[in-house]
């Protein structure tokens, strides 16, 4: 996919003024962070599951190269073909061949976050292959030649209006009269249309949630059960996967759902997991008789073992941005790439590189939920943080921002200065913002407060708060 | 070795800035592979096994599922020709090819058409057996082979399984030690599923609807195994 993350400032200023991105924008807000904070009230052991689960990714980021390599020992021994692949040029030429090669027309596909990242189904179609997405929401998009807004809901962007008249553009065969203007009409015609394509499709291509070394084994978690009909029914099963994905054993990827349904959806456990080894066996009645694993690095390697190898543990969960106040006010798209939110606003400068997606991390009011809802406890903040850094290092930044932040630098090499000021600061606006604790107009930073309200300061700053707590007083 | 891996391999152990893991890492690594250790787990199944039993009804149902317990085995042919008159669906049923299965009492229901094998486009109705039951978050695990089909869990739009009440296990790290007995260590079967609640999608304004692309009811009979296992059966 081409990148728009350049324009990050202009497509944010167009989502902000598009009312029905709005619209659809309002059920992220509500939906997702209260289902989320029931399955965490419900789970006790929740918080100390997150921690579990940093550490098995670190245990296993710190040896993967061993776990990678016992992982395709075990995939050859169970009948499947691993395939490595150091760039995303890589990645989509092997599939080409594998389609190729098995004389494949109709290709039908599970949602995968890799393909977009590889920017596969562009790839396949101009080699003349029929690509159908089969995820209800990455089938929207596709009819509408869209990237996905969101990285477990693809169509978030879009009311029901908008997928009611891609419909019925796009499904012409069908009566022009019927009634299609309640969700369940809606899912109820997906289902009829792409029923027919998975029966005749001759490959599947699915993404993996997880990677087992014990095994050999590749993990789908869906809801809607078209990832098991795409990787079941063809001839030819493939999965791209991005290298991070492995996990030691079966019991680590126990805990580590545990949380990602939790924190991505809030159910206590996705409808579908699956747990894939191998192709068919010789007296299996169904699956398919080819199995291949796509192993893309595509810079992940290079992130190992330096500041962003923290974002290597990311289990795509969404939980960053459905609490993130920037990605609420304007969308996925407006990120210009694949990965939109805050742990988009990380890992595409790292993919795309900093010339490319060097405002991304800008996109950021520091106020810490993504942190704070991470399942897999990843500084997404501290990293914004880096790549500020560097970007102001490589003077990338607009003037305005270097003079702030220079104002800033001076204050902060100067403690007392710092307090002093910022007590002010902080006095003064929480005197002022007392009666709603929010403020929805700032004189000073009128571009902030246009789309969204500043919370009121606590009378407190930080460092007060610190100091406190440091010496016991404050609770916590 | 392919290019490919070994340019990935290097790079990999050039950011980790060391060659192989050293003798005594490695060791470790392959302990953790040849003896899986169970991490944290959650107390909510770690029940006797009654409570167990309730907790997998209740999540079930919580999940859109529905349950009905059985007395035994026998009352499965009854049970079944019920929930499809009930459900006002054609008596008509692809069945797992399990001898236990086939051996239940189906000359009782006349009218209902059973027939074996994978899923045809057509069928609306599945019979399958389970591996297991996982009371934590009502999940009914499936275990493919010559018996268990992997497209009767998602072809058709209804999905029976019998669940016996033997099979039900508090957590996931239960089920996988039931695996490793039943499979060996380290084998899997080519699909182990883990069916929880019916087919479910949220991508149209965040309205959750069932029966998206897989089967739109799941139906689970719960049948009392417990004196046959008991006995010693
Ligand atoms: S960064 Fe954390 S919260 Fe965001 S998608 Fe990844 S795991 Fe989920």
């Amino acid at each position: 996919m081409q990148s728009t993350s350049r324009d990050f400032k202009d497509n944010a200023r167009a989502a902000l003024a598009n009312q029905t991105l709005q619209k659809a924008m309002k059920h992220v807000k509500t939906g997702f962070i209260d289902k989320r904070a029931k399955a965490r009230d419900r789970l006790p052991e929740f918080d100390d599951l997150r921690d579990a689960s940093r550490d098995i990714k670190d245990h296993t980021l710190a040896n993967l190269d061993f776990y990678l390599e016992r992982y395709e020992e075990k995939v050859i021994a169970s009948g499947g073909q691993v395939h490595w692949a150091p760039t995303a040029e890589d990645a989509r030429k092997t599939v080409l061949d594998i389609c190729r090669r098995v004389d494949a027309r109709v290709v039908t596909k599970g949602k995968s976050m890799i393909s977009e990242e590889i920017a596969l189904n562009q790839a396949m179609e101009e080699a003349g292959l029929d690509v159908v997405e089969t995820d209800l929401g990455e089938y929207i998009i596709q009819l509408r030649k869209e990237p996905p807004s969101h990285i477990i809901a693809p169509a978030v962007h879009l009311t029901k209006e908008q997928v009611e008249a891609d419909f019925r553009h796009h499904h012409r065969e069908l009566p022009p009269e019927r009634p299609l203007s309640e969700p369940l009409q809606l899912v109820a015609e997906a289902r009829q249309m792409l029923r027919r394509r998975f029966l005749e499709a001759d490959v599947g291509i699915t993404g993996a949630n997880f990677l087992v070394a014990e095994t050999g084994t590749s993990i789908i978690v869906t809801n809607e059960g078209n990832g098991d009909l795409t990787q079941t029914l063809p001839r030819v099963h493939i999965v791209v996967a991005s290298l991070e994905k492995v996990v030691p054993n079966l019991e680590d990827v126990s805990t580590i759902l545990r949380v990602l349904a939790r924190s991505a959806t809030g159910q206590e456990f996705s409808s579908y997991t699956t747990f894939s080894t191998g192709p068919r066996r010789p007296d299996d009645p169904d699956g398919p008789e080819e199995y291949h694993v796509i192993l893309l690095d595509n810079g992940r390697s290079n992130m190992l073992g330096g500041q962003f190898q923290d974002m290597l543990r990311c289990i795509r969960c969404g939980a960053c941005m459905n609490h993130c106040p920037v990605y609420h006010a304007v969308g996925g798209h407006a990120y210009g790439w694949v990965y939109p939110g805050p742990m988009g606003a990380v890992l595409t400068p790292n993919l795309i590189g900093v010339d490319e997606a060097g405002h991304l991390p800008n996109a950021s009011t520091f106020c810490g939920r993504c942190e704070a809802v991470c399942p897999m406890r990843i500084p997404l903040p501290k990293m914004m943080r880096h790549w500020r850094e560097r970007e102001f290092e490589r003077h990338l930044s607009p003037t305005a921002v270097r003079a702030g932040l220079a104002v800033w630098a001076f204050f902060a090499r100067r403690p007392k200065l710092y307090h002093v000021a910022m007590g002010l600061q902080a006095r003064l606006l929480g005197y002022f913002g007392r009666a709603s604790g929010r403020f929805d107009a700032l004189p000073f930073a009128r571009g902030w407060t246009k789309h969204r309200d500043f919370p009121a300061p606590e009378g407190r700053t930080f460092q007060q708060l610190w100091a406190e707590k440091q010496s016991g007083k404050a609770p916590r | 070795m392919s290019s490919a891996k070994q340019l990935i391999l290097s790079s990999l152990r050039r950011s980790l800035r060391r060659e192989q893991p050293s003798a005594e890492v490695r060791a470790l690594l392959e302990q953790r592979l040849a003896a899986p250790q169970a991490n944290l787990v959650p107390q909510r199944a770690q029940l006797p096994h009654a409570e167990q039993l309730d907790l997998m009804e209740r999540m079930l149902k919580e999940l859109s599922a529905s349950v009905v317990r059985l007395p035994s085995e026998a009352a499965v042919p009854q049970a079944v020709a019920d929930y499809l008159k009930g459900e006002n669906l054609p008596p008509k049923l692809r069945m797992a090819p399990r001898d236990d299965l086939r051996a239940l009492p189906w000359q009782s229901q006349p009218l209902l058409e059973v027939e074996e094998g994978i899923a045809e486009a057509e069928d609306a109705t599945s019979l399958t057996g389970a591996f297991a039951g996982i009371a934590e978050t009502g999940t009914v695990m499936m275990a493919s082979g010559p018996e268990a089909p992997v497209t009767l869990n998602f072809l058709p739009e209804n999905h029976i399984v019998v669940l016996r009440a033997s099979q039900i296990i508090g957590t996931y790290e239960e089920a996988w030690q039931r695996l490793r007995a039943a499979q060996g260590r380290g084998v899997m079967p080519r699909a182990v599923n883990m069916i929880t609640g019916p087919s479910r999608t949220g991508d149209i304004e965040q309205t959750i609807l069932l029966g998206a692309h897989g089967p739109r009811r799941l139906h689970v009979l719960l049948v009392d195994d417990r004196d046959a296992v008991r006995t010693g059966d």
